[in-house]
């Protein structure tokens, strides 16, 4: 449904050029959940915002192709792409509360939505069903009351549940979520993950999930691809990126994850610092933290091999198949 | 779970919504605020018995004001030895009721400040918010173009722009209006650029909501009360600008009443006869003091960030 091939997106700044996003390639089948995942500024973000052409000033897509059922997206008109936005391809922010307009009531924004892409035209009191609807398909309950709450009146489980039936609103068929359970507490993250899973199941829609809790993706996604300075460095399935990671990066992730019960160690940490990513270093950006490198490492760019089905690393020490 | 469902302030108070019934509640919500702030309610009753006696004008004022009586001339207020009941503030150099050119004057001043601040108002915001949505070159020129005016004191840029044009009233407003959007168009485009960041602006667009929309529908009521309040401390200022320009001789001429020509006809008489020109000088006081008041009031119930838990 969604195939993402050879996408850099570039932020032209003073300092030179951040290539935040360099060569990303992704596929995603329908009804297919695929987690990204990577530490903080590795494109993770701006990597979905290129999806939907919002990258903000001063950055810009400028290589790559991003097919959305056989059509390149990035060849479309501001216009076009409006028509795409929220209502074919909707996002799911990470921060509920900033995310929402504070001066509206929030059935007021749902139904914003709903007006936004005219084709499903409804007539004004069906309008209002429609959200009541919404409002109780993310499971909230009342939908009469919460249409008429603001955003500062719910908590943030709420809140981000309004966020989702914002983004259902038109029955998208690809979610982006970017880090939608950072900012809630771990019981309000399970029920949020609980009815993203659901809306995957009975709807059917694709769900690219941002997030850098690798318990998350475990439990949630089919597919997991991990970024690193820009770039993708492994991809696979969910099982075999957690139960057997084969980039030194990924081992590293999982190995940082702390557990429970381990209180004399410490929490294993990736030594050294995310490389600027105006000044990358020729070759693999993960060479200087590496605790396998070799002098080839440095020398060239490593392309991703496929070293089994569904499998991909960019990494050295494994042979392509 | 259950806690979820509960909404942080108590819903169970919250039986029915309706639309008209939820605006009541805020203008009531409002208005408690406002009387809670004592010197911005006292302002708001000044301003508004200002308004209805501009109104009423007719029907409050004694004597016709542009009616001279040479037997009047220069007559004391009543309290004053000399006075006469029937012209309580007294009488100007040609006998004309002080007390009714006031009340006439008062629709001069009154309309001179509201129409200015409407115009200009709507037009600084309007061009604020596109410079600061879609910054770029349009922003540039703009924002140059406003420094420029900026850097004229106000009054010397409307004496030389209204000895060319000549005075009267229209000419008045549009001198007015030609400078005073500048301050509308800063304010609303440093919040418009300010408010731009924030994430509902981004999630409006991954919605594909329209640009114009963005604006008007998502920013602006985010916005607006700041502008509120500048839009109330420029009517005070506009007031005293228009006087100012009367005072001169180049805003309103006579024989409209006005305060500014008002308090310029009684310099003269300064020594003998005060009154002529200090009366219109205490109103003028008056209705600027309590705009003010008014604005300040408005700046801290507005304004979340001001208010003290």
């Amino acid at each position: 449904m969604l195939k993402i091939n050879n996408l850099c997106t570039n932020f032209f700044t003073y300092r030179g050029i951040v290539k935040a996003v360099d060569g990303v390639s992704l596929e995603l089948k329908e009804g297919e959940v695929l987690g990204l995942v990577g530490e903080s500024g590795c494109g993770k973000s701006v990597t979905l915002l290129s999806i939907l052409g919002l990258v903000p000033y001063p950055g810009r897509t400028t290589d790559g192709e991003v097919c959305f059922k056989g059509e390149n997206l990035l060849e479309k008109s501001s216009n076009e792409m409006r028509h795409y936005r929220g209502n074919k391809i909707s996002m799911i922010f990470q921060d509920p509360m900033t995310t929402l307009n504070p001066v509206f009531h929030v059935g007021e924004q749902i139904r914003e939505s709903l007006r936004v892409h005219k084709h499903s035209r409804i007539s004004k009191r069906n309008e209002k069903e429609k959200v009541f609807q919404l409002i109780k398909d993310v499971g909230l309950p009342s939908p009469e009351q919460i249409y008429y709450q603001y955003p500062y009146q719910l908590s943030g489980g709420m809140q981000q549940r309004i966020l989702i039936a914002i983004a259902l609103s038109c029955q998208p068929k690809l979610i982006l979520a970017d880090e939608p359970t950072t900012a809630l507490d771990v019981t309000i993250q399970a029920q949020i993950l609980d009815l993203l899973r659901k809306i995957n199941k009975d709807m059917g829609t694709g769900i690219i999930l941002v997030t850098h809790d690798l318990g998350v993706v475990a439990e949630f996604c089919h597919k997991v691809a991990v970024m690193y300075a820009g770039k993708i460095v492994e991809t696979g399935l969910v099982d075999q990126i957690i139960y057997d990671p084969k980039h030194p990066y990924t081992e590293g992730l999982l190995k940082s994850i702390p557990k429970i019960g381990n209180k004399k160690n410490k929490i294993q940490s990736i030594p050294g610092d995310v490389p600027d990513l105006a000044t990358l270093p020729k070759g693999c950006a993960f060479y200087p933290r590496c605790s396998q490198h070799m002098p080839k490492c440095k020398k060239n760019e490593i392309p991703l091999q496929k070293i089994e089905k569904e499998r991909q690393v960019s990494c050295l020490l494994y042979k392509k198949v | 779970m259950a806690e979820l469902y509960i909404t942080k302030k108590d819903s169970s108070k919250i039986i029915k919504y309706n639309k008209g019934k939820m605006c009541w509640e805020r203008i009531k919500h409002f208005l408690k605020e406002l009387i809670q702030c004592h010197t911005a309610f006292l302002g708001a009753i000044i301003v508004l018995s200002f308004i209805l006696i501009a109104i009423f004008a007719p029907f409050i004022a004694p004597h016709d004001p542009l009616k001279a009586s040479i037997i009047n001339r220069l007559q004391p207020p009543f309290w004053i030895d000399g006075g006469n009941i029937n012209y309580l503030l007294g009488a100007d150099e040609i006998g004309r009721d002080i007390l009714s050119r006031i009340i006439y004057g008062s629709r001069v001043s009154i309309l001179v400040g509201l129409v200015t601040v409407g115009i200009s108002g709507f037009i600084g915001t309007l061009l604020g918010s596109f410079a600061g949505y879609y910054r770029g070159r349009f922003d540039a020129t703009l924002s140059r173009f406003a420094d420029l005016l900026l850097s004229f004191p106000y009054l010397i840029f409307a004496i030389f722009l209204m000895s060319i044009v000549g005075p009267g009233f229209f000419n008045l407003i549009v001198i007015l209006c030609f400078k005073s959007w500048v301050n509308f168009f800063r304010l609303s485009r440093g919040e418009m650029i300010s408010e731009k960041t924030k994430e509902y602006v981004e999630a409006a667009q991954a919605l594909g909501v329209s640009d114009l929309k963005i604006i008007f529908k998502e920013i602006l009521p985010n916005i607006i009360h700041s502008i509120l309040v500048l839009a109330t401390l420029r009517v005070g200022y506009f007031i005293i600008l228009e006087a100012s320009l009367s005072f001169l001789g180049l805003g309103i001429q006579p024989p409209t009443p006005a305060w500014g020509s008002m308090i310029n006809a009684g310099r003269a008489y300064m020594l003998s006869s005060w009154w002529v020109s200090t009366i219109p000088g205490i109103a003028l006081l008056i209705l600027v003091l309590s705009i003010n008041l008014l604005g300040e009031g408005l700046r801290d119930i507005l304004d979340p960030r001001l208010k003290l838990e």
